[in-house]
């Protein structure tokens, strides 16, 4: 059994956790080039090497932030979001959309 | 019969080694027309297809392993066309018609067996989208039609119709499906390129690729430099990390897909079969063996790793499709490392690079692609680059344009 430690539940099976992507800077969306936005949207960091990822423990539906090697499958460290997201993220609407 | 045995028998040498399929190992050239990095079956087909029909035989395959040793090995050995987009439809299609005859082509035997493949849907949405699919493949050609409980019981008599107290539906039942053996692949079509001058560099690993003014030059390898006038990547599991080598990015996620095979038993399953629901297909190989597959892990991985808890998953689900293989013992499992594109197409065709082409995102659909992609990428080095119109809406810069051929089709997708 692989076991995962989530910040707020502490060490459980890693099969009550669900994977959310890797973590990515959003460019604004307000004056992005297409060419930069596909390549948020499609693109992600794929060497070898510990990348930085999206989980959330699914039965209590808490989202956090692990480093992890995605060759030998390590968790190196798992904390919560607020470690990187120090402010609200505000997501303003475009100006076209109605 | 028996006599030929006895002298077989009886013989000092063993005769493969008066006509061997393959070539004894030779020194690697400076220079090559053409360097395809992968010895799969996708690598071996190009150099097979560019060396029969364009008469190009200056080629070198390099392998890192040895022959069809990497995801060529490891897949299982499904071949279909009942995808669902004209484009994966089209494309797929073709290939099944080349595989129909490539043991003839050969002249060397890939045991290729058509077997029809059967889709079970379990909920009405999956009916809906199945009823989609037979139609556009039969637009296309294929043979394919929706049938109902009854008919799948006729036709799989030892299927629960109520796996996991998902009852069946309705099924997509694809009459062109088949199998074939994927090690005979690769070596028939090693055997038809090497026998027509092309180079097979088995324990040959590709550590870097030269690049200058937007063009490859050649690579480095672990015995040493080449120079190469085009150089093709078929490399299934490590596209991404080579193209990095060549200097620009790939939108792959690599994930592993673990499969297992059963001790072998009496024929009794013909076709292949399918579940959407529990993620789980199986098949009875020609030689008796039941081969169990299932959908990626849940999280990305560049390791072959196996874990419990996927195969309890995949075996509980078999277990629900077919009760008696409760019965029956695993011979082995493993995995393999898919390369997973967001749409689940492959990206196939020109580079950022001039002269360096992309063989890539193959990740649950390579093999039932092998010899169209063989051929379309022969074609495209032959013409110098330009792109068949078949591969044509694989194409890497789809990403940047938002045109995607959101193949749903795919094992790996969720219907």
């Amino acid at each position: 059994m692989k076991i995962m430690t989530c910040p707020l539940n502490g060490p459980r099976n890693i099969s009550e956790f669900v994977y959310g992507g890797q973590v990515k800077a959003m460019p604004n969306s307000q004056n992005v080039s297409d060419a930069d936005w596909a390549h948020y949207v499609f693109y992600e960091k794929n060497d070898v090497g510990v990348v930085l990822e999206w989980w959330m423990h699914s039965p209590s539906s808490y989202w956090f932030i692990a480093e992890r090697h995605n060759a030998t499958d390590e968790i190196i460290r798992t904390y919560p979001a607020d470690e990187l997201f120090k402010q609200r993220v505000d997501f303003v609407p475009d100006e076209g959309a109605s | 019969m028996p006599l030929g045995l006895l002298k077989y028998g009886l013989s000092q040498d063993f005769p493969f080694e008066k006509d061997p399929d393959l070539p004894l190992p030779t020194d690697l050239k400076r220079q090559y027309d053409v360097v395809i990095i992968g010895g799969g079956g996708h690598g071996v087909a190009t150099a097979y297809y560019l060396a029969k029909y364009h008469g190009i035989t200056n080629v070198a395959v390099l392998e890192k392993g040895y022959l069809g040793g990497g995801n060529t090995a490891r897949n299982t050995a499904v071949i279909r066309s009942n995808y669902l987009t004209p484009e994966g439809v089209k494309f797929y299609s073709e290939s099944v018609k080349l595989y129909e005859n490539l043991s003839n082509e050969f002249n060397f035997n890939i045991m290729y067996s058509r077997r029809g493949q059967l889709t079970l849907a379990h909920t009405d949405a999956t009916v809906c989208a199945f009823r989609q699919r037979a139609e556009v493949n039969k637009h296309f050609g294929g043979r394919t039609e929706l049938i109902d409980p009854t008919d799948i019981a006729q036709l799989v008599p030892t299927l629960n119709l109520n796996p996991a107290n998902l009852p069946v539906l309705a099924g997509l039942w694809h009459k062109d499906g088949a199998t074939a053996r994927h090690d005979a692949v690769a070596w028939g079509y090693a055997r038809g390129a090497t026998q027509r001058g092309v180079e097979l560099h088995q324990l040959t690993e590709v550590t870097d690729v030269l690049v200058s003014n937007g063009r490859v030059t050649g690579v480095k390898t672990t015995r040493g430099g080449i120079d190469a006038g085009v150089v093709i990547q078929a490399v299934a599991g490590h596209s991404a990390l080579l193209a990095q080598k060549a200097g620009f990015p790939l939108p792959i996620v690599a994930y592993p897909l673990q499969a297992m095979v059963t001790l072998p038993v009496k024929p009794f399953l013909t076709p292949l079969v399918s579940s959407s629901a529990l993620h789980c297909y199986i098949q009875q190989t020609s030689r008796g063996e039941m081969v169990i597959g299932g959908g990626s892990d849940p999280y990305p991985l560049y390791n072959s790793r196996a874990s419990l808890p996927l195969k309890e998953n995949l075996i509980s689900s078999a277990v629900e499709m077919f009760p008696f293989l409760s019965e029956m013992r695993l011979l082995r499992q493993w995995a393999g490392i898919t390369d997973m594109t967001s749409d689940y197409s492959p990206i196939m065709g020109l580079s950022p690079l001039e002269n360096y082409y992309i063989d890539a995102g193959w990740g649950t659909w390579g093999f039932k692609a092998t010899p169209i992609c063989g051929k379309t990428m022969a074609e495209l080095v032959a013409t110098g680059g330009k792109v068949p119109e078949l591969i044509q809406p694989f194409e890497l810069a789809r990403f940047d344009r938002f045109k995607q051929v959101n193949e749903m089709g795919a094992t790996a997708a969720s219907h």
